[in-house]
């Protein structure tokens, strides 16, 4: 502070000794005795809460320990996209529901930024029963709380959907969708899956083994999709020295799908299909009542929301837009593509990130209908059966936080492609 | 200067929450003139309101005789629901005095969890139910049976291990209450509903035709349930071990809600007198008045009479005494001596 003040002394009128009264009446010193005042008011009351937590705990006789993650769990989950038992540990169970909550939050996602884009669209259709019929599926799903559509989906499901063993016998009352491939039961949907012949084993990785040949077609599709935009890339080349764009619709085909379909011959896939094999369905994709419910409770209801982000960012880009790319003789398809929707996704993007991190967060309704996500698992049955509820909260708490910053973060980076860029 | 300003703040601090806990579960319920208890959500003949919203039940009679003990007043109950998940905590935080709630005494509760099991009030195993159309007739036929289940309870610790030792498989359905689960069993959502034998009783009894349903043979779990409280307040411990032991001390003895005002003006067996307080000053060892166990008993009667009119053979529960009859009688109901 004095050597800065030493720099000021030309042209600061002449110093005057410090007084300590200075620190309040002084405006060069009061904002800082201000926030210094404020910082140790709040240090004090961080320190007084974790003190008194410290204390209750003692007072009640409990330690802090994260030992009880490494504990075996004891409890089973039904819906498991990584190997667990009832043996393995409680960490584990965590990271089962972790794995879980994210399936649902990307699948809601998905759900919802499908509805929302379409409902936005069509909102504002010059097709009158078609404009208020979105009006009245955004106001419908957006008034009424996400857990109570949750519940109605849920009770659907299980109330009015057949039993497996209505699917049995001579003349079964019920019968398999989309020739014998698809069941709806009162316990979820049944699909087929896809199996590999040839099988390659799985991939250790730690924690997680990831099956050799869905990695592969992963890899496929990447490349697919790289190669796809090298084309692009020079035919944009192609047309800005000759004039003309090759087409390339042919070839994008090719490096998109040729990769996967060749993979997919060589592992052998087929379709294994769902069969009714003792109390149950057996085989195929087994979609639980409770990942509909939660699937289309919260991507219809956020849907609703991304609809209006999508209408209130298609009608900020201003009406001459539209008609300078029309003089300019594009058509309709085109002007939406490559005028409307790059300024409107300006807009859509900031309020489209919230939204999907409003569907992250409300996975953990998944409880309400027995949906084993992070909280039904850590923050529910690990916590009751061992105890640790300060610790268990408090690591659930992390991991929404920083699942929800990385959301965040990564949709922050592709606003920032798509942003205006000012020169 | 700013260092003592800190330890001082923490000092003070530290000694509001300690003179916070320093007062004891008795006194507090003392100056609350009610005692705040844990239920269930609703189990009928163990814990649910009546027509008038007024709880009834086993597990309910044993709050209203520590309320009649303590307070005089068997009214004198605050019922708080708590479900499979939210009991432990309600309790450990001071949320409710006492948790009466079809609850299973178990070593890590006991242990771990820092509460006290005041004893057992109903000695039950982990049972299941199905639908009599399935032709099921024992639990080892369940192989791949989809398991209706309250999330957050031994009983679900017990299913993974019984399938597990079995080597069968099973989709658990985890689910928050008992009304939730029987909602989903009656839909055919799942094929088995587990619990405790005596709630699958109870369970069944409120459907609309109990006789369509089963209870297999197979009782795979020990499951005493008792009422518990936190540890570290012995006397307030006490209060509720012994509340429950008048009850079924009374039994034994004979004393029942019709002669027990005759029996406290005094009779010749001697035990009688000290547990009613005619004789002797075990009222005031526990810190209540002499006649703490006569407005117990008075409350709803002793064991077999709540018992018989709450989840008797004569309820549309239906449940017979079994392991819960008196050690006289072939049963585990044993109260220590008063003495």
């Amino acid at each position: 502070m004095s050597s800065t003040s030493d720099l000021r002394t030309r042209t600061a009128p002449p110093k005057t000794a410090f007084r300590l009264s200075m620190l309040l009446y002084d405006q060069r010193y009061r904002s800082i005795t201000i926030q210094i005042v404020f910082l140790f008011a709040l240090m004090l009351g961080i320190a007084w809460l974790v003190d008194n937590t410290i204390n209750n705990l003692r007072a009640l006789g409990k330690d802090f320990s994260f030992a009880f993650l490494s504990a075996p769990a004891g409890y089973d989950i039904n819906q498991r996209p990584i190997e667990y038992d009832s043996q393995m540990t409680h960490g584990r169970a965590a990271l089962v529901g972790l794995l879980n909550t994210a399936i649902l939050a990307v699948m809601a996602c998905a759900l919802a930024t499908v509805l929302g884009v379409i409902a936005g669209v069509l909102r504002l259709s010059n097709n009158w029963i078609v404009a208020r019929l979105m009006t009245v599926y955004v106001e419908l799903f957006r008034n009424i709380p996400t857990l109570v559509w949750i519940i109605i989906f849920g009770a659907i499901m299980t109330e009015s959907m057949p039993a497996p063993s209505a699917f049995r016998g001579d003349t079964p009352t019920a019968s398999m969708l989309f020739n014998d491939s698809v069941a709806v039961t009162n316990r979820g949907v049944y699909v087929p899956a896809i199996q590999f012949s040839n099988d390659l084993g799985n991939l250790p990785l730690g924690v997680v083994a990831p099956s050799i040949n869905w990695l592969l077609v992963l890899v496929a599709i990447i490349v697919g999709i790289y190669a796809h935009k090298v084309i692009l890339k020079n035919a944009t080349a192609v047309q800005n020295a000759t004039g003309i764009r090759p087409k390339t619709w042919w070839k994008s085909l090719g490096v998109l799908f040729g990769p996967v379909a060749l993979l997919f011959i060589f592992f052998g896939a087929h379709l294994e299909y769902p069969e009714l094999r003792g109390f149950n369905f057996a085989d195929g994709i087994h979609m639980r009542n409770s990942l509909i419910a939660m699937w289309l409770g919260l991507g219809i209801y956020t849907g609703a929301f991304v609809a209006e982000n999508v209408r209130s960012g298609i009608l900020a880009i201003s009406r001459g837009q539209t008609e300078a790319a029309f003089a300019l003789g594009m058509q309709p398809g085109k002007t939406m593509r490559l005028v409307i929707l790059p300024q409107a996704l300006r807009v859509i993007i900031p309020p489209l990130i919230s939204q999907y991190l409003n569907i992250t967060k409300n996975t953990s309704l998944g409880l309400a209908v027995g949906y084993m996500d992070l909280r039904s698992t850590l923050g529910g049955i690990s916590i009751n059966q061992t105890g640790r509820e300060l610790e268990g909260m408090l690591l659930m708490m992390l991991i929404y936080l920083a699942v929800s910053l990385s959301i965040s973060g990564a949709m922050n980076v592709y606003n920032n492609r798509v942003k205006l860029k000012e020169r | 200067m700013r260092k003592s300003v800190f330890y001082g703040t923490i000092a003070a601090s530290a000694l509001l929450a300690g003179a916070a806990s320093a007062q004891s579960t008795l006194e507090t319920v003392q100056s609350n003139g009610e005692i705040a208890c844990g239920v269930s959500t609703g189990l009928a003949g163990f814990s649910a309101p009546d027509a008038n919203g007024v709880w009834q039940g086993f597990d309910v009679a044993v709050c209203r005789a520590v309320a009649a003990a303590v307070l005089g007043d068997p009214m004198a109950v605050n019922f708080v629901s708590t479900t499979g998940q939210t009991r432990f905590s309600a309790l450990a935080s001071g949320e409710i005095d006492m948790l009466a709630r079809n609850t299973t005494w178990t070593f890590s509760r006991d242990v771990d969890l820092n509460f006290t099991f005041a004893g057992v009030n109903y000695y039950d195993g982990q049972g299941f139910m199905v639908n009599r159309e399935l032709g099921v007739s024992s639990a080892m036929e369940l192989d791949g049976a989809t398991v209706c289940i309250q999330t957050g309870t031994t009983t679900e610790l017990n299913l993974a291990d019984f399938f597990r030792v079995n080597g069968m498989s099973y989709e658990p359905v985890p689910i928050e209450t008992n009304a939730e689960a029987q909602q989903q069993y009656l839909a055919g959502a799942c094929d088995v509903y587990t619990t405790d034998a005596s709630g699958l009783a109870a369970t069944r009894a409120s459907f609309p035709e109990p006789g369509n349903h089963a209870i297999l043979p197979e009782i795979i779990s020990k499951e005493p349930l008792g009422p518990a409280v936190r540890q570290g307040d012995d006397q307030w411990a006490d209060i509720v071990r012994w509340t429950l032991n008048a009850l079924i001390a009374a039994e034994e003895l004979g004393v029942t809600s019709a002669n027990i005002e005759e029996l406290a003006a005094g009779t010749d067996n001697p035990e009688i007198n000290r547990m009613l307080g005619s004789a002797g000053e075990l009222g005031a060892m526990l810190g209540l008045e002499n006649d703490w166990a006569v407005r117990a008993i008075s409350a709803a009667g002793n064991y077999g009479e709540i018992f018989a009119s709450t989840i008797g053979e004569q309820t549309p529960i239906g449940l017979a005494r079994g392991l819960n009859a008196q050690w006289t009688q072939g049963g585990l109901l044993y109260a220590p001596p008063f003495r």
